[in-house]
């Protein structure tokens, strides 16, 4: 493994829950690995299978999700789409040959901002071990 | 539709939030890097963005620069995104054309290599700015707000909001759980610092409500339901059956002499077990309403059917008491809520070292508040469950408070509320008053001042947690008595303190239901167990969702001053909306494109606001904007990619995602 | 002079070959307008004979079947530079299609699947000086679009009748459709299907059925009645034909326009009717997806985002 790479992380983060708690970790100052980018959604309900899929596609090393505790959605049930969706979607990617440490979904409320860190951190190192993910290569073109 | 239209012009805002995001992220050369990006006119860094001139560059680089798109690098939109969508309005552009990028807190606060933090801040620029390219012209929606308001729970926060509301003019609706109003104020003995009477500035409050023609007071009732969206609720609730008709009952009182049982053999809860009550009641002689109830669970009449119902041949002609009254429900449509549930105090029985409920002359403050009250159990009069006065008093402070095992979180008000116990038993008693404490958190006004009376009073304070109560007597002169164990950190050794009376400062908690109560009004929860604040600085009675608001210890531990600011500003935050009229909403809803859609009904089910429904004469769902939180659940539920959602579309994301790999 | 049209296969079953002749008596109005210049299958023309051909002399060319090997990618790339209009006829072509799931392992996988140990087929042979050579089988099945430049897309495994009519009249109407387009409606089957109504409003499946484990109704709706139908998600224009067999869409008309990675979406709306928030429920809920690249990929796993497998390589960093 090239000692230059850093695993590249494409986070979908929910406004109510995790978007928050990374938010309250920058103002408590809590330090973590440089690694993920997040984008915004108001609910991890919104997160279409096909925006992980696009960025496994596009070269990410991992895809973290986060939203609220079951029970705790600020739109009721979205969360619990995200899980059955997210669960189906693991059996796929795994099919597809991405080890199931590159997709991951977590459950992170507001007040949770050192579990961002922790969540972040732990993933970040689990994929530094494991290598850059690796890319569809067709020969025909 | 949200396609590029037209010539897309940027202009990118870096942020260098003095040296919170300068001093770690490359602002030079992360403007430098947008400045290159397709389609950005212009990019430029400035110390303060949120500051007037920071917002004076969009304004101007707007009309100047023609641009028609904005994305600032700055702090978390939680924060910001109003100010740089209104600036962006005020230079004449839609505000949705306006895009974030948190490299605050998501970047520079939370890393500390700079090369890293900078590599991230380029990435997540570079997909804004391909993100807003793909934005459209929106307008915020608007709701209109009734000008009803529910007030839950009638302590003295619920009191004080349901007033403040109803001399605004606003109808208000108190429900109350209890067969009074009042809460745990009403339990008190007097109130610190000034050992006011409790009661006697509790119950003109309480006469108020009563009497107030824009208050609806429900006692004994319960709400169980609750729909709708801000400025709409529809609630139901629950009224339980007194058996007693309000309409009817005068107050006289006499129902409850005229009961069968001569002795009284329920423990009384209001006075907290330590005397008893009958099975018709009320539960202090202030209650409002002046109502009796009755405990179906201890009624003669209910339990065998063989009563002489003594009660209801006093009542008379008045024929107030009715034993076949049945739950009723009530609907009520309100335009917002203040929740002001409450707290428990801390179950003492927890923590089984300090002997509560094994020893019986330990007891919890709560207790002791009844006890010194005049019109207690006792008349005011200090007896312990053994027979006798004491002559010495240890109060132990922090009782599942500021503890690992039990509760981590300081309480608040159980420092104030001990000196105040240690000074009324004194003063009642005479006997020796040790208080054993860790610090003694005594910041409000006149409590500094008060500590300093204690300690003119002789009573002994001791520094050291408490590691036992015990009645297992070393020496001869412990016997009979309750012996504390303490280490007392300030002198240095442990101590063995023999007193006859033991008084446990329990903590404040979250009430056991605040979960199910909190799921009911969907809203959220602090780790602590607590209803969560909006912000804790800036918002500490908005809630999470729009219209709900919190008021006194259910959003965490504070004493009465505090309880009653905290409701006065839940019912100012609720009388701006009601007054308003109406609120704006965020335009961030999902619809359903007609055309494309083929009418599988997948999304009729998926929303939890049942704001999709099927129109059955053009076999196509539909949206109601209005119902739509905008969680976009149903977005991704669409199999055929029919329904979108407005600043969150798939072609916005994919940009985003697209443009954070680019370099992968 | 008639307009010339070539027919060719490529990765295929032969299926959409057959389609072309399911025209029956429509196939004699076809063959009176247009001259066939080259159609494997049916007439005797050779490579050459299209090598010796004018650039763009073939007014259209249907070509259908993935492209998997470097013969069909040289083929390809003649009919091409051959041809006015080059139309990627039937999901292989336009999306991989069945062939598709070979991405699921690579050329090696499948050889070792095909003749197991030790037999494989030599790709040169040499006899009496010259030599005879086998084309290359490619890792990754590809659309037709990755090798050359495609005008339009005739979907469907294999396209009907209708559909086949259809874009035939499309593309000799003096205004035809914009470049790139999908020859069939851009919505979904559910418009089309006769059981429509009979889909409930508020669907909740514990676990997904395969058609032979039930009884299965004639006019209810299949989704409802547990079967895994992919109509929801796939393009309209088939007239339901599978569904009026009793048989759930199984989305060979690929996806509306508007979504990019079919399988990616499906598994999006399927879950969201799979009825529990228990997660032990859902688990046990999936076991009656026993493969989702299969059942959501069947036909388009080449054009998918992920594209194909990543496979383990014996340098650690595979492909």
């Amino acid at each position: 493994m090239p000692e230059e790479y850093e695993p590249k992380i494409v986070a979908f983060f929910c406004n109510w829950c995790t978007y928050l708690a990374a938010d309250l970790a920058g103002t408590s100052r809590i330090k973590y690995a440089p690694n993920t980018r997040v984008i915004r959604v108001m609910c991890s309900g919104r997160v279409d299978p096909q925006f992980v899929l696009d960025a496994f596609a596009k070269g990410a090393d991992g895809v973290l999700i986060g939203g609220c505790h079951p029970g705790d959605c600020h739109y009721q049930e979205g969360n619990y789409k995200a899980l059955r969706r997210f669960r189906l979607l693991q059996r796929l990617v795994s099919q597809m040959g991405i080890e199931p440490e590159r997709l991951r979904l977590e459950w992170i409320s507001a007040a949770e901002g050192d579990r961002v860190r922790a969540v972040i951190d732990e993933m970040t190192a689990q994929l530094k071990a494991l290598g850059p993910a690796r890319r569809s290569h067709a020969e025909a073109a | 539709m949200s396609e590029m239209n037209g010539t897309v012009r940027i202009g990118v805002y870096v942020c260098h939030c003095g040296t919170n995001i300068a001093g770690i992220v490359d602002v030079k050369a992360l403007t430098h890097y947008a400045a290159g990006l397709p389609n950005v006119a212009v990019a430029r860094d400035y110390k303060y963005m949120c500051s007037d001139p920071g917002q004076d560059l969009i304004r101007q680089d707007i009309r100047d620069q023609h641009l028609n798109r904005i994305v600032v690098a700055s702090c978390s939109p939680h924060l910001h995104e109003a100010t740089f969508r209104n600036a962006t309005r005020a230079g004449g552009l839609n505000p949705f054309f306006v895009q974030m990028v948190n490299i605050r807190e998501h970047d520079s606060w939370v890393h500390t290599n700079h090369a890293e933090a900078t590599l991230k801040a380029i990435d997540m620029v570079r997909a804004a700015v391909r993100r807003v390219a793909y934005h459209e012209a929106l307008e915020k929606g608007r709701v209109s707000i009734r000008p009803e308001a529910l007030v839950v729970g009638g302590g003295i926060a619920g009191i004080h909001a349901a007033l403040t509301m109803a001399n605004a003019g606003k109808h208000v609706y108190l429900v109350e759980r209890e067969p009074t109003i009042g809460g745990h104020m009403a339990q008190f003995d007097k109130t610190f610092p000034t050992l006011d009477c409790s009661a006697c500035i509790l119950t003109p409050k309480m006469s108020a409500v009563k009497n107030h023609p824009n208050i609806t007071l429900w006692t004994y009732s319960d709400v169980t339901a609750i729909e709708g969206y801000v400025g709409n609720y529809n609630v139901t609730v629950t009224r339980r059956p007194r058996y007693v008709r309000e309409d009817l009952c005068v107050g006289c009182l006499e129902c409850l002499e005229a009961c069968v049982y001569k002795q009284a053999k329920v423990p009384d809860e209001f006075n907290m077990g330590l005397s008893k009550r009958r099975p018709i009641y009320i539960p202090f002689p202030q209650a409002v309403p002046q109502t009796p109830v009755i405990d179906p669970e201890t009624c003669i009449q209910f339990k065998s059917g063989k009563c002489k119902k003594t009660c209801i041949e006093v009542c008379g002609d008045r024929h107030a008491i009715d034993l076949y009254m049945q739950p009723r429900t009530e609907h009520i449509e309100v335009g917002t809520v203040v929740l002001a549930t409450g707290f428990q105090t801390y179950d003492a029985r927890r923590s089984p070292y300090y002997g509560y409920g094994h020893y019986p002359n330990v007891y919890t403050a709560l207790e002791i508040e009844r006890l010194v009250n005049a019109s207690g159990p006792t008349g005011g009069e200090v007896v312990l469950r053994t027979g006798g006065h004491p002559k010495s008093v240890g109060i132990i402070h922090c009782v599942g408070s500021r503890d690992e095992n039990t509760n981590r979180w300081c309480s608040r008000v159980c420092c104030m509320y001990s000196l105040k116990l240690a000074h009324l038993l004194k003063e009642h008693t005479g006997a020796e008053i040790f208080n054993f404490y860790i610090d003694m958190r005594t910041p409000g006004k006149g409590f500094e001042e008060f500590y300093q009376k204690l300690l003119s009073e002789h009573v002994h304070f001791i520094r050291g947690r408490v590691a036992e109560v015990t009645d297992a007597s070393l020496h001869s002169s412990e016997e009979g008595q309750l012996v504390i164990r303490v280490e007392d950190t300030l002198a240095g050794f442990v101590r063995r303190i023999p007193v006859d009376m033991v008084v446990l400062a329990t903590g404040l908690e979250p009430r056991a239901d605040a979960q199910e109560v909190r799921r009911l009004f969907n809203i959220t929860c602090s780790n602590e167990g607590f209803f969560l604040e909006r912000h804790p600085k800036l918002a500490p009675v908005q809630t999470f969702t729009e219209g709900i608001f919190l008021a006194g210890c259910c959003q965490g531990p504070k004493d009465i001053p505090d309880t009653v600011a905290q409701a006065g500003a839940a019912a100012a935050e609720a009388l701006a909306l009601m007054d308003a009229g109406y609120m704006e909403t965020e335009p961030n809803t999902a619809y359903v494109v007609e055309e494309s859609c083929s009418g599988c009904k997948t999304c009729i089910s998926v929303c939890p606001y049942h704001a999709i429904s099927f129109l059955d004469e053009r076999q196509v769902s539909a949206i109601n904007p209005v119902l739509c939180k905008g969680c976009g659940t149903c977005v991704a539920a669409c199999p055929s990619a029919t329904i979108r959602q407005h600043l969150f579309e798939d072609e916005q994301i994919f940009e985003e995602i697209e443009g954070i790999l680019e370099y992968a | 002079m008639k307009p010339k049209v070539a027919f060719y296969w490529c990765a295929s079953c032969g299926g959409c070959e057959e389609a072309v002749l399911d025209l029956a008596e429509d196939l004699l109005e076809v063959t009176a307008l247009v001259d066939i210049v080259f159609w494997p299958v049916a007439l005797d023309f050779k490579e050459k004979d299209v090598e010796g051909m004018p650039d763009g002399s073939i007014a259209i060319a249907f070509i259908n079947g993935a492209i998997r090997t470097s013969d069909q990618q040289k083929m390809a790339r003649l009919l091409r530079a051959k041809s006015e209009l080059v139309v990627a006829f039937g999901v292989c072509a336009q999306s991989g299609g069945v062939p598709g799931l070979a991405n699921l392992t690579d050329a090696a996988g499948i050889l070792e699947e095909a003749f197991g140990d030790g037999v494989r087929p030599e790709r040169e042979y040499r006899v009496d000086g010259s030599s005879v050579t086998l084309p290359k089988l490619f890792d990754t099945v590809v659309p037709l679009s990755a090798v050359i430049p495609v005008d339009y897309y005739v979907p469907g495994c294999p396209p009907t009748p209708k559909i086949v009519a259809g874009a035939l009249t499309a593309l000799l109407d003096p205004h035809p459709p914009a470049k790139g387009a999908v020859l069939a409606p851009d919505h979904a089957l559910c418009e089309e299907c006769p059981r429509r109504d009979s889909r409930p409003q508020e669907l909740r499946l514990e676990r997904f059925r395969r058609v032979s484990e039930t009884v299965l109704d004639t006019e209810k709706c299949l989704l409802a009645q547990g079967v895994l139908c992919l109509g929801a998600a796939t393009r309209a224009g088939c007239e339901a034909r599978c569904i009026a067999g009793n048989m759930p869409c199984t989305g060979c008309f690929g996806p509306p326009s508007r979504v990019r990675d079919f399988g990616g979406k499906a598994i999006g709306a399927i879950a969201s009717v799979l009825g529990s928030n228990d997660p032990d429920e859902v688990e046990r809920a999936l076991e009656s997806i026993p493969d989702p690249a299969g059942t959501f990929y069947r036909y388009s796993l080449p054009t998918s985002f992920l594209e194909r497998r990543r496979m383990e390589a014996s340098n650690g960093r595979g492909n």
